[in-house]
């Protein structure tokens, strides 16, 4: 018993009051790109870029990164000669369309998420997800258990994982989509209860990220069911996906 | 006494190409000296044929690479009715290149890869037959939020008599893709092969990639890695932990394991901006190094962490239903172990003091060295308690290096290009890295033109998972997933 009371008490309070204003020190997102311009005919973050992540194009957007391919690996950044593109910690990077993970020198972050004012109706005040790894390494699993933990808690605002796909509304999606995961995802998906939707997590699931051109991956289920929210990361920080839930469903936190 | 290296590099015509029958003998003397089989693969030659390549570990921890070669189809008597420590490489061997060990006694698919793709019905499961006996299948799909993976019990009542473990799902291509990309460029795909061990295998292959171009890191580059390194493990084992303590309902400990794991993944993450380490191993050296800054901060976290580590595992330790439920479940015996290779944190729990710190202990190790601990019992319990004390050993040696001199200097956020000389051609590069589960293999090997033509991975899960099957036998289908949960092993690590 008092060895109970001491643990809790130096526990103290470990939750993140307000995961909207958080601060994950160190945190390296995806590069920030600023406006100064890139060296004449340099084209160094490309060449280094492990999943084809970025663009170079004529005009006002001169370097385009995706967020849905970025692994958040920094080698470009350390490429860069003029430091257009620089080291950022901003974790609300979530979209709602596969268009809104362009960013680039014309828009460096994604667009706040709008609420969805149907998701908010029926959602708002609880969601019950159900987790699907295909071919996740493991990475965004763990950053998705870790939403439960005491930290980021999502259990406060009404979310939670759920067992089984008949309780889910929604089916968090993590890793490049196997073949060999093909029809168990199907079969998952197809049990769970309408009205239902597709939260795809990391770059893997949003366009297979590393794994991008494997043939042991099966992506058809996507072109089918798209995703209601991308959460970009390699693996997301869970503060990018308690902030594109809470955003996208109109929580307050 | 020369001391053994976790790389080696052997040049192939060094090799003295065997073939397959004898090849497979040489490699049974090794099992009768009570030698263990590293890794055993082949590959596909530019001719048609196969090429076989076992690595052994020789007295002394020397590491001894065997080749061989084979005709397509070829097939040898397999090994593993007299020796089980080999039965999942000859399987895998099997299904990578159609090389047939004769007389296998459960010769299936590792990870249903190429064309057997989604054939996983192909292969009927283990029956055991007899009144009463019932069979229950799990997954993919699993309650929690984890990896696929499929059990299939063969019960008594509730007693499992055997449980076939089937993998696969999780099967990306990794070898196939390792090898569409430039040999230097490779760390953020390696680093996804097994992400919560993204250290183990960035470093295992920077290091690699560095032998083969003939450079060294140096010494103070070893030591960041060696700290990244410790760093994963402390993080991993607090997150098995932290899901054991859940599986038993004992909900204070899985809270607080939970929350120091992440103050630990968070230090991580202010060295090198990723709770999972990756990003900060590369070839050439580590992209961060440890300012005075960010050591004093580690230093702060680690006697915080220490601490409370040691109150919570007192509490937890001491609690009856604890005990009760870890205690005696799940048994692996010492011999157990020892008969089917088991690697990692299973062999040490069940008395065997296998750890590639120790037995390739390197530069790093030898004037830093690790104790590698054991507990006899080989019980859930014992997997559990090795894990608090692996953590408080880690922790150890880390406050033991973190005061040597030129930690700052590996990172200067280093650029990527450009920083490795040319690889060595036609040479067989072996890897290994003390991962959290055990030895991470990484066999490479470069052609004429220093490109790589092949790429081994493996996870210690490989062989492991075997041991899972095995510790879950005569015990309650109940107690599955503490058993499951005390060894955490890897599904992605195993299906590549
Ligand atoms: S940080 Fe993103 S965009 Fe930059 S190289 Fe890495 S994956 Fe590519």
């Amino acid at each position: 018993m008092f060895k109970s009371i001491k643990v809790r008490t130096s526990q103290g309070r470990q939750y993140i009051a307000d995961p909207r204003r958080a601060e994950p020190v160190g945190f390296r997102a995806a590069p920030h790109v600023s406006s100064t311009p890139c060296e004449a005919g340099c084209d160094a973050c490309v060449e280094v870029c492990p999943t084809q992540a970025i663009a170079l194009c004529q005009g006002a957007d001169a370097v385009r990164i995706d967020l849905g391919r970025c692994v958040m690996c920094g080698d470009c950044i350390a490429e860069c000669p003029t430091g257009t593109l620089s080291a950022s910690s901003v974790f609300k990077l979530a979209a709602a369309e596969r268009q809104g993970l362009m960013v680039g020198t014309a828009r460096p972050v994604p667009e706040p998420l709008q609420v969805s004012a149907a998701l908010h109706q029926r959602f708002g005040r609880s969601l019950k997800l159900r987790s699907v790894s295909s071919g996740g390494c493991n990475a965004c699993e763990l950053e998705m258990h870790a939403l439960s933990n005491v930290n980021f808690d999502i259990g406060r605002y009404g979310i939670d994982f759920v067992a089984s796909p008949r309780h889910a509304d929604g089916l968090v999606l993590t890793g490049p989509m196997t073949r060999n995961m093909a029809s168990a995802l199907q079969l998952c998906w197809d049990a769970m209860p309408a009205p239902k939707f597709v939260i795809a997590v990391g770059a893997c699931a949003i366009s297979g990220g590393p794994f991008d051109g494997s043939e042991a991956l099966e992506r058809g289920f996507l072109e089918q069911f798209a995703p209601t929210l991308y959460v970009p990361g390699c693996p997301p920080h869970p503060l990018t996906f308690v902030c594109g839930v809470l955003d996208l469903l109109g929580i307050e936190s | 006494m020369a001391t053994s290296h976790p790389v080696v590099l052997a040049p192939v015509d060094t090799l003295l190409r065997h073939e397959l029958e004898p090849w497979a003998r040489l490699v049974e003397q090794r099992l009768e000296a009570g030698n263990r089989v590293v890794t055993l693969f082949g590959r596909l030659d530019r001719s048609g044929g196969v090429l076989t390549t076992a690595v052994v570990e020789r007295a002394e921890g020397e590491l001894e690479v065997l080749r061989g070669q084979a005709a397509p189809q070829a097939s040898f008597a397999s090994l593993t009715p007299r020796f089980p420590a080999v039965q999942m490489f000859e399987r895998e061997l099997w299904e990578q290149t159609g090389i047939v060990p004769d007389g296998h006694p459960w010769l299936k698919p590792v990870r249903y890869e190429g064309a057997r793709q989604q054939h996983m019905r192909d292969h009927p499961f283990f029956s055991v037959r007899g009144q009463e006996i019932h069979e229950v299948g799990v997954g993919p799909i699993h309650a929690s939020v984890i990896e696929p993976g499929h059990f299939r019990f063969m019960c008594h009542g509730e007693q499992v008599h055997h449980l076939e473990v089937q993998l696969g799902y999780q099967h990306r291509g990794v070898e196939a893709l390792l090898l569409t990309r430039p040999a230097r460029a490779l760390a953020p795909l390696v680093e996804v092969i097994a992400g919560d061990s993204s250290v183990a295998y960035g470093w295992g292959y920077s290091a690699a990639i560095d032998a083969l171009a003939g450079t060294t890191a140096g010494s103070a580059a070893d030591v960041v890695a060696g700290i990244a390194l410790e760093l994963e493990r402390v993080a991993m084992h607090l997150a098995t932990l932290a899901g054991l303590m859940a599986d038993v309902a004992f909900l204070q400990g899985g809270a607080t394991y939970g929350r120091l794991r992440t103050a630990i993944i968070n230090r991580t993450m202010r060295i090198c901006g990723s709770r999972f380490g990756r990003g900060w191993l590369r070839p050439g050296g580590p992209r961060f190094g440890l300012t005075d800054h960010l050591r004093n901060d580690l230093k702060a976290t680690l006697a915080a962490f220490s601490r409370d580590m040691a109150e919570v595992n007192d509490l937890v330790v001491s609690s009856r239903t604890v005990r009760a439920r870890l205690r005696g479940v799940g048994v692996l015996t010492r011999q157990v172990a020892l008969d089917l290779g088991l690697v990692g944190v299973a062999a040490r729990a069940s008395g065997v003091a296998v750890d590639t710190r120790v037995a390739q202990p390197g530069a790093l190790y030898s004037g830093r060295p690790v104790v590698a601990l054991t507990e006899p019992d080989g019980d859930c319990w014992a997997r559990a308690r090795l894990r608090m004390r692996e953590v408080d050993e880690s922790v150890r040696w880390i406050a033991s290096v973190l005061d040597e001199p030129d930690l700052h200097r590996p990172g200067t956020n280093r650029r990527v290009r450009g920083a490795v000389a040319p690889l060595q051609p036609d040479t067989v590069c072996v890897s290994v890295r003390e991962g959290v589960r055990g030895p991470v293999v990484q066999v490479l090997e470069t052609g004429g033109d220093g490109r790589l033509v092949h790429y081994k991975v493996q996870d210690p899960s490989l062989v492991n998972w075997f041991g899972l099957a095995l510790a879950v036998r005569n015990n309650d289908i109940s107690d599955f997933p503490i058993c499951n949960k005390s060894f955490d092993l890897s599904y992605c690590g195993n299906d590549l």
